[in-house]
């Protein structure tokens, strides 16, 4: 589903912020990234998500390869692709519904569609009740699910998240992860960066990929420790 | 109508800048308005001195009647020609004695009439030029009854110097205007991109198309051009006003290029977004 080989990602004439990273995420696989900050999580999010392109080595997401992919081909990339910001980025202007109307609007959803597939969403993450309220109205952990309601509206076949709970406190953290565990029953692939030590412990049994400056020096499914 | 909803909302969400944008396009498009009525009131004057630019052809007096008016006739097909009218001897004395006046009495005691007939040539608007005058007084020269040909050389070519600046400033000046109106335009939609920057990569986040994400943009800059547009049309139209109750009487200019104008304004406002929305989404983007 998700491949990187060999990746190196540096941005002018930095020491590189990815270097050399090998792994594979698969269909309907869950994982933690983590690392300090800075290790270059987020960078791996967004090499993943095309909005980076690898310095070296090769990024594979379904059907595309960073190498070969053009640029009108990022719009369905993306779509198969769900991206889950730590700070929401929810439209302020905008209700809730309208937020993951907006989504649907933008990809090209027929009208008559958006009304259920968002009141869909909204059971989905549990927010029905609060479909009219505005961002500044919620809280973090309603902000988010909001933000996870809108990156699930075209059906992705993979979720990246980073640090989706860094601003969420202990109950709303383990209420937003346990909406991840359900999307990903529901088969599709999550990538979760995170440096939260303690969700990680809690979760022995979800596939751990460890960053350090950049390197990966740790994945639990490979058993591999640099 | 979606993407006309979304432009219509994106200019309320920012209306102190779309007010902006419309004020910079519609002062850069009244220079330009300015310009075109300072430039069509020169053009109609010029219209009006050229429309008399003619060849009179003197007659001598053994001249038959019957052979002038076949000559005539052989004139008035010449492409460059538009009329050619006789004037007799009588016909001249007559015209004399009406324009001059102080003259009269002299005209009324002559025992011979010393004014030669004549055939006075008026061309078509295309062939005014001096070459062209000149072309068709030689023509004429050439029969054998004819005196001499005359048509006010150092004029004609004069009138044609001063259209020649006027046209050549026209152009320059406007060329000038209307890059100054672009880099304008082009800075107050890039502010408005600027301004929804972060829409536009929630869009690209959850995969909207390019073209899906211009369009809004592109019909926010045609409507803030069409806005910019009749801005400059009123401010025009109100210069207009002012000038001919205070100074001059001026002709206002053209239907067809006000609708020009606003035209102009209304793509160039699109084209200016367009540019300046395609940068942003470049610069949002890596591939």
């Amino acid at each position: 589903m998700v491949q990187l080989r060999s990746v190196t990602k540096s941005f002018s004439g930095s020491t590189p912020a990815v270097l050399d990273v090998t792994f594979h995420l698969k269909k309907g696989e869950f994982a933690f990234l983590t690392g300090a900050s800075g290790a270059g999580k987020t960078t791996i999010l967004k090499l993943v998500h095309m909005l980076h392109r690898p310095s070296s080595g090769e990024v594979r997401v379904s059907r595309y390869s960073s190498s070969r992919i053009k640029r009108r081909d990022l719009p369905d990339l993306r779509r198969r692709v769900g991206y889950i910001f730590q700070d929401f980025r929810l439209l302020e202007n905008l209700t809730a519904e309208e937020n993951i109307a907006f989504a649907l609007q933008v990809t090209g959803t027929p009208g008559t569609k958006i009304g259920p597939r968002v009141q869909k969403l909204l059971n989905q993450v549990g927010l029905a009740a609060r479909a009219g309220a505005f961002p500044r109205e919620l809280s973090g952990g309603e902000q988010q699910r909001v933000a996870v309601a809108r990156a699930l509206a075209n059906e992705p076949l993979v979720l990246l998240a980073d640090e989706p709970t860094g601003n969420l406190d202990e109950r709303a953290t383990a209420g937003v992860f346990g909406l991840f565990q359900r999307i990903n029953a529901s088969g599709t692939s999550v990538l979760m960066a995170t440096h939260d030590a303690e969700l990680i412990r809690q979760h022995r049994n979800v596939r751990v990929i460890e960053l350090e400056q950049g390197r990966l020096v740790f994945d639990s499914a490979a058993e591999i420790v640099a | 109508m979606r993407p006309l909803r979304e432009a219509v909302s994106g200019v309320r969400r920012a209306p102190a800048l779309t007010v902006l944008s419309v004020m910079a396009i519609g002062l850069s498009v009244f220079s330009i308005g300015l310009f075109a009525l300072t430039a069509h009131n020169i053009d109609l004057a010029l219209s009006d001195v050229e429309g008399r630019v003619e060849v009179v052809a003197y007659l001598r007096d053994d001249a038959s009647e019957e052979l002038i008016e076949i000559a005539r006739h052989e004139i008035e097909s010449y492409p460059e020609v538009e009329s050619a009218r006789y004037i007799s001897k009588v016909e001249a004395l007559f015209e004399a004695s009406r324009e001059l006046t102080e003259f009269s009495d002299i005209y009324s005691d002559l025992e011979v009439n010393p004014l030669p007939a004549s055939l006075e040539i008026s061309l078509r608007p295309d062939f005014r030029t001096p070459g062209d005058v000149g072309a068709v007084a030689d023509r004429v020269s050439s029969y054998h009854f004819v005196e001499e040909a005359r048509y006010g050389r150092e004029w004609v070519d004069r009138v044609y110097s001063l259209r020649r600046v006027a046209g050549g400033g026209a152009a320059i000046l406007g060329l000038s205007f209307a890059i100054g109106a672009a880099l304008l335009i082009g800075i107050a939609v890039r502010m408005s991109v600027l301004a929804r920057t972060r829409e536009i990569a929630i869009m690209q986040t959850v995969g909207a198309t390019d073209s899906y994400i211009r369009r809004p943009f592109l019909i926010e800059g045609l409507l803030t051009g069409l806005a910019g547009g009749l801005l400059a049309l009123a401010l025009t139209f109100g210069t207009h006003q002012a000038v001919e109750r205070t100074l001059v009487s001026l002709a206002w200019l053209p239907d067809l290029w006000t609708l020009a104008g606003l035209a102009f304004a209304g793509i160039l406002g699109m084209l200016a977004a367009g540019r300046a929305v395609r940068r942003e989404l470049r610069r949002l983007d890596v591939y």
